[in-house]
């Protein structure tokens, strides 16, 4: 293994950063290949990074502060708000969001609404043991924050767009995205910051 | 054996289910459904089968026409023939269309979701289960072994799609689960060893055995991304990175997965 490792950085030390350009061209066209005939909807968002998923790619999703810095103001500025400008919608509505997992794969059925699926990742409720622990426990994010209007408007931002708060946060830009639409984003809101949530009782 | 697989996994009290999952996977130790694959496996590598009625007996694996100890410890791997980078499915593509005389229309086109794949599972298994407790070594000495490590490491860390995943974003971490998932730390070669030389894997689950191509395909359809194309170039790059991140991992297959 150690040889392997030093074949490989020595192949990347003599490497010009014409060569990784070249790399990164040829993981490109990969990528055109390996998903030849694909889902078109789904292909052609695959195949076209925006600006923070192809600067995540190049940093390994560990950007340096400064481009860190205008990568977040970017996201931030793009955030869109509900119509009715209301941020916190109905905490049960926001339970079936979280709980449905679907939407947006090859085969779905095509268009909104989407899931979006929290569950994969974070702790909601106490009943449901069945819950991934890549995003931090949000047990009692309401009791934590309160439901006051700057609560609202955080917990709004940070899942419409979690790379406003954290460049290349693992997170989907739910919002920014399309995944979910604002008023649906709400219900998430209500969801995390109503005391009568699953959340927070 | 047939009753085993319809067990289902009970769900997890505590809310962890690595130790179900051990469980599980000590009951099956001698009578893994993934065994009567190798036996199926090994029945259609010796048949004469395709329009040259030949049988796959005559295929390089990378030591020689026929050689299949130890063989699999050493895929992904550059063979001279093709003048491509092949994992063991792409090689068994390649000895199908050149011995037995298949098309390839006759080979699947994806590897998740096509009822094409399952003569593959169970030859992909047999040849890898003849590799069973040697540690893996994938060379990477070949300009082509080298480029396809370093296009795998570049697309395992690209982020695309509605959803933003990477491969990195589950599998640059450890000890974390999507649901009740445990997720393999690529990034970490002690994590990487563990999981990655366990694979073809026994899916309860799924009620069958699934290659790491085809694991591949089922991350793309979670991942948001389009149906992976069989043997493509990123499929096998991929691997050549997971392979060499995995290197010195101890082979047992058809390992046990969720």
């Amino acid at each position: 293994m150690k040889l392997r490792a030093l074949l490989v950085v020595l192949a990347a030390g003599c490497a010009t950063p014409a060569g990784e350009a070249e790399y990164r061209a040829r993981a490109e066209a990969a990528v055109k290949s390996a998903f030849a005939g694909g889902d078109p909807v789904i292909l052609a968002r695959v195949l076209k990074q925006d600006d923070a998923q192809r600067l995540c790619s190049e940093h390994r999703d560990s950007p340096p502060a400064a481009i860190a810095g205008s990568m977040m103001a970017a996201q931030r500025a793009a955030i869109a708000y509900p119509a009715s400008g209301r941020l916190m919608g109905d905490w049960r509505q926001g339970k079936r969001i979280a709980e449905d997992t679907g939407g947006m794969r090859f085969g779905d059925k095509p268009g909104p609404p989407n899931g979006g699926n929290c569950y994969a990742c974070h702790q909601l409720a106490r009943a449901e043991i069945v819950h991934g622990t890549l995003g931090p426990s949000l047990l009692g994010y309401g009791k934590a924050h309160g439901a006051g209007e700057a609560a609202q408007r955080e917990a709004y931002e940070r899942i419409y767009s979690p790379q406003a708060f954290t460049a290349c946060s693992a997170m989907p830009r739910f919002g920014h995205n399309g995944v979910l639409t604002p008023d649906q984003v709400a219900h998430l809101v209500a969801l995390l910051l109503d005391p009568a949530s699953e959340v927070n009782r | 054996m047939v009753l085993l697989l319809f067990i289902a996994l009970p769900a997890a009290a505590d809310g962890s289910s690595d130790g179900l999952v051990r469980k599980y996977r000590e009951a099956l130790k001698d009578a893994s459904p993934g065994e009567l694959y190798v036996l199926m496996g090994e029945e259609l590598f010796h048949a004469k089968r395709g329009p040259k009625k030949a049988s796959l007996e005559r295929c390089d694996f990378g030591l020689g026409p026929g050689v299949l100890k130890g063989a699999y410890a050493q895929l992904p791997r550059y063979f001279a023939d093709t003048d491509k980078v092949e994992d063991v499915e792409s090689r068994l593509a390649s000895c199908m269309t050149a011995l037995q005389g298949y098309s390839a229309a006759q080979l699947p086109r994806h590897g998740y979701g096509d009822a094409r794949m399952g003569d593959f599972l169970r030859l992909a298994v047999y040849v890898a289960w003849q590799s069973n407790g040697m540690k893996l070594a994938p060379p990477l000495g070949h300009p082509k072994e080298l480029d396809a490590y370093r296009i795998g490491e570049l697309l395992f860390y690209r982020r695309a799609g509605s959803h933003d995943f990477s491969c990195a974003t589950c599998h640059a971490a450890s000890g974390k689960r999507v649901r009740l998932q445990r997720l393999t730390n690529l990034a970490d070669p002690k994590d990487a060893q563990h999981g990655f030389p366990t694979w073809p894997a026994y899916r309860p689950v799924a009620g069958d055995v699934h290659t790491m191509q085809l694991w591949i395909g089922a991350c793309m359809y979670q991942i948001r991304h389009p149906q992976l194309v069989f043997a493509s170039e990123a499929s096998i790059a991929l691997q050549v990175y997971m392979a060499q991140q995995a290197a010195g991992g101890v082979i047992a297959v058809p390992g046990v997965k969720r």
